[in-house]
């Protein structure tokens, strides 16, 4: 188990739990980053502060400390 | 369809266009009054809805736009208009515009949207692009299997449209089907306990039971509001309680909320791979992705989008300047031809001096505007504007702003009415009101006339395209500056998420591009010929009374006694110009002066400044006005250009941009902000702050500059 934010380029991960509380749990799931969701890390902004990810089709921008609240294991 | 029907004896239809953002529902709605006719569009005070009005086989169909949304939270403003709409307004079916490109993400709304107990069709958008993908949808399987319609439609190419239309004027007829909604067994276990319970007690409600008993386990607080107060609830609550536990068990999380996120998502996967079929393997990346590793590349991704602005400011200048040669002579001749037939000397000079001179200075600038619009459009459109706010925020962060603060700011480029409107998109009010505090500092589009005048005057045209750059870009970094000042003084607190979805680039629709241009230009020009006409004939009337009769006598006789013509001309010249300084606008200036001598401005930059107040735009007409009536313009060199090179010193003038870049927007931007705000109080913190910060760094920069130059 780790966390999105760790995940290099390209990795393929599986959400494992969602540790963010109410509305940013609610703002990622409406988005579909989820239980079970698959998520592949795309591109990384300078000094990780910024991850693009794909959830399913979409492509999701999320701030470093975002990232750190989703519990991923790699695929 | 073409012929109007009666609106009297023909029958309404009320149509809600609901989806998520970016699945294309503007254009749709673009297609479907094209086909037909008028939009309207009616911003009212906090909603922000296009309604379409248009006829069809007798009826008269009412389509209201609603902001996109992902799910029925009340996490954003948008979100909240939509929801709120929904739940409260009246309509008759609700269009649900999902992208089949990406129909899972999609659904996860339309789930939501099924357990309204309204009637819902539908639009299974971008059906062509879906097809280019190798994308297949059955949308007769689709509807059976959801117990909705489900069109195929295209708003680019038009497809489907008719049909969709039709496909509502059937639905609306119909008696309500109920959607086929299935959740895991356990859940389903749950409702049915529920249904049976309110069946047994007679409960009267239009929503059917079902639909009740998904909205209390979903802990839906209006549906809790009605029941609350029913007999039922005290025997019901212990139930819902037991039922929620069941399912929070059931999905390992102590969120039911996030529970039923995950039975919707597993009910739309089932439907997805029931009706849809991938024909072509989709490749390791798709276009998107592999223009992505470019734009926001760690290393190039910030020096591509300062040489895309950078470009954006040299076309402006550049080709904007072509043009202006022609309009400024146009404008000229007008003055001329029309002041020929106009023998009474007071409505020549009202009409001359006044509106034309006044309007002329305001027009010539369309093409500048036109550049920056379509630069802006071209941003917007092709979803470039996320990746800028996925490269900006971790440096915006760093200044206390939030990287979709980017959007507002940027659109704050053009306008700043609807940047101050797009600021919704930040959820958090601390963000939102930081950010609605500097959008200011990033100069609009009026203002460009301004700028556009001053580097005309003082640079070379190679140079002034660079000037315009340095000009906008400093003016953001101002901003940014400014908001990490208040950010640690007043707007302290917890910073908001930032998770933003990266929409799929596309090439601009031209049409949609004309359209937002030709619209955004014609209200440009209808301000010149309404608003800045009024108010450059306000400012003539301001600068030619009182009349000094004893003035005028005096230097008549004086040009009277002169015989040479270049004297004469002289004289002329000093007597208008000591009029202008007796009249109203002249003692207002004088006024001031004071004020405003430490940043090296004459009375006219002063008064220029004050009645910049009600628009900018002004401030050029202004300037206008006040040197084609009383300064020693020479015959040959009579542009307001070389009016100003001439008269203003090159200082003073840094000091004026500087001002213009940071004071109040104008009157109309006063407005929509104390509105986005929420207070007049916060009009008044920014009119203090704007003014401080302006008249602080125009005092530096007169200083400085005159130093060194």
């Amino acid at each position: 188990m780790k966390k999105l934010i760790e995940c290099e380029r390209g990795e393929k991960v599986r959400v494992l739990k969602l540790h963010a509380k109410d509305e940013l749990k609610q703002r990622l799931i409406s988005f579909g980053l989820m239980k079970e969701a698959i998520v592949e890390v795309l591109e990384q902004a300078p000094a990780k502060q910024t991850i693009e990810v794909k959830v399913g089709k979409m492509r999701l921008a999320l701030r470093a400390q975002e990232a750190e609240l989703i519990a991923v294991e790699v695929l | 369809m073409e012929e109007k029907s009666c609106p009297v004896i023909s029958k309404h239809i009320k149509v809600a266009l609901v989806g998520q953002p970016n699945v294309g529902k503007s254009m749709l709605i673009n297609s479907v009054s094209n086909a037909h006719l008028h939009v309207g569009n009616f911003s009212g005070v906090t909603v922000d809805k296009t309604e379409v009005l248009f006829d069809y086989k007798g009826y008269n169909f009412t389509v209201v736009d609603l902001p996109g949304t992902y799910a029925f939270t009340d996490y954003t403003i948008e979100e909240r208009v939509t929801h709120d709409y929904l739940c409260a307004e009246e309509y008759d079916v609700i269009i649900n515009v999902v992208d089949s490109t990406n129909l899972t993400k999609n659904l996860q709304l339309t789930a939501e949207l099924l357990t309204m107990s309204k009637k819902v069709v539908i639009a299974l958008n971008m059906s062509d692009e879906a097809q280019k993908e190798g994308i297949e949808i059955n949308a007769e399987y689709m509807s059976e299997l959801m117990g909705v319609p489900c069109v195929k439609v295209s708003a680019v190419t038009k497809e489907g449209i008719e049909k969709l239309i039709d496909t509502v004027l059937q639905k609306h007829q119909d008696k309500k089907v109920k959607p086929k909604l299935v959740f895991s067994e356990p859940v389903e276990e749950e409702i049915a306990q529920i249904v049976w319970y309110l069946d047994k007690h007679r409960f009267q409600s239009e929503n059917s039971y079902r639909n009740i008993a998904i909205n209390l386990l979903k802990n839906n607080k209006k549906t809790y509001e009605k029941l609350h107060d029913n007999p039922i609830w005290t025997e019901l609550q212990p139930i819902l309680i037991e039922a929620s536990k069941h399912i929070e068990l059931h999905h390992d999380s102590d969120d039911v909320k996030e529970a039923f996120a995950e039975e919707y998502a597993s009910f739309n996967r089932g439907i997805v791979a029931e009706v849809l079929k991938q024909k072509v393997k989709q490749e390791k990346k798709t276009i998107t992705e592999k223009i992505d590793s470019v734009l926001i590349h760690p290393l190039f991704g910030i020096p591509i989008f300062l040489f895309f602005m950078w470009s954006l400011f040299q076309l402006t200048f550049e080709v904007g300047a072509i043009p202006m040669d022609y309009i400024d002579a146009f404008f000229g001749w007008m003055g001329d031809t029309v002041g020929a037939t106009i023998s009474n000397e007071d409505i020549r000079s009202l009409v001359v001096d006044g509106i034309i001179a006044g309007v002329g200075a305001v027009v010539l600038f369309v093409p500048n505007i036109i550049i920056l619009f379509i630069g802006i459009a071209l941003l917007e459109s092709t979803g470039y504007m996320s990746r800028v706010a996925f490269l900006l925020d971790g440096f915006f962060h760093k200044f206390g702003l939030h990287g979709q603060s980017f959007i507002p700011l940027v659109t704050g480029f053009g306008c700043s009415i609807p940047a101050y409107m797009s600021a919704r998109i930040l959820k958090n009010d601390r963000d939102r009101l930081l950010t609605l505090f500097i959008i200011g500092f990033m100069s609009c589009g009026a203002r460009l006339p301004v700028y556009v005048l001053f580097a005309g005057a003082f640079f070379s045209p190679e140079m002034a395209g660079n000037i315009l750059f340095i000009i906008y870009i400093s003016g953001a970094m101002i901003g940014i500056i400014a908001a990490k000042v208040l950010k640690m003084t007043v707007f302290k607190g917890v910073d908001e998420p930032f998770v933003m979805e990266m929409p799929k680039y596309r090439l601009p629709s031209l049409k949609l591009i004309w359209h937002t241009v030709l619209t955004k230009t014609m209200m440009y020009l209808k301000k010149a010929g309404t608003f800045i006409a009024g108010a450059s004939m306000l400012v003539w009337f301001l600068s030619n009374y009182p009349h000094n009769l004893a003035l005028e006598a005096e230097y008549a006789q004086k040009i009277a006694v002169e015989s040479s013509a270049n004297e004469k001309q002289k004289l002329a010249n000093q007597r208008s110009s000591e009029l202008l300084e007796q009249s109203y606008l002249g003692s207002i200036g004088k006024f001031s002066e004071p004020l405003f001598a430490p940043l090296g401005f004459d009375w006219k930059m002063s008064v220029a400044l004050q009645t910049g107040l009600a628009a900018k735009e002004v401030v050029v007409s202004t300037l206008g006005v006040l040197y084609s009536l009383g300064s020693d313009v020479t015959e040959g060199d009579n542009t307001l250009v070389g009016a100003i090179s001439k008269n203003i010193s090159f200082a003073s003038a840094v000091a004026f941009i500087v001002v213009i870049m940071i004071y109040l927007p104008c009157l109309a931007a006063s407005v929509v902000f104390t509105r986005e705000a929420g207070g007049i109080r916060y009009f008044f913190y920014l009119l203090a702050f704007t003014s401080i910060v302006a008249y602080s760094l125009a005092f530096i920069a007169y200083n400085v500059t005159r130093i060194l130059v």
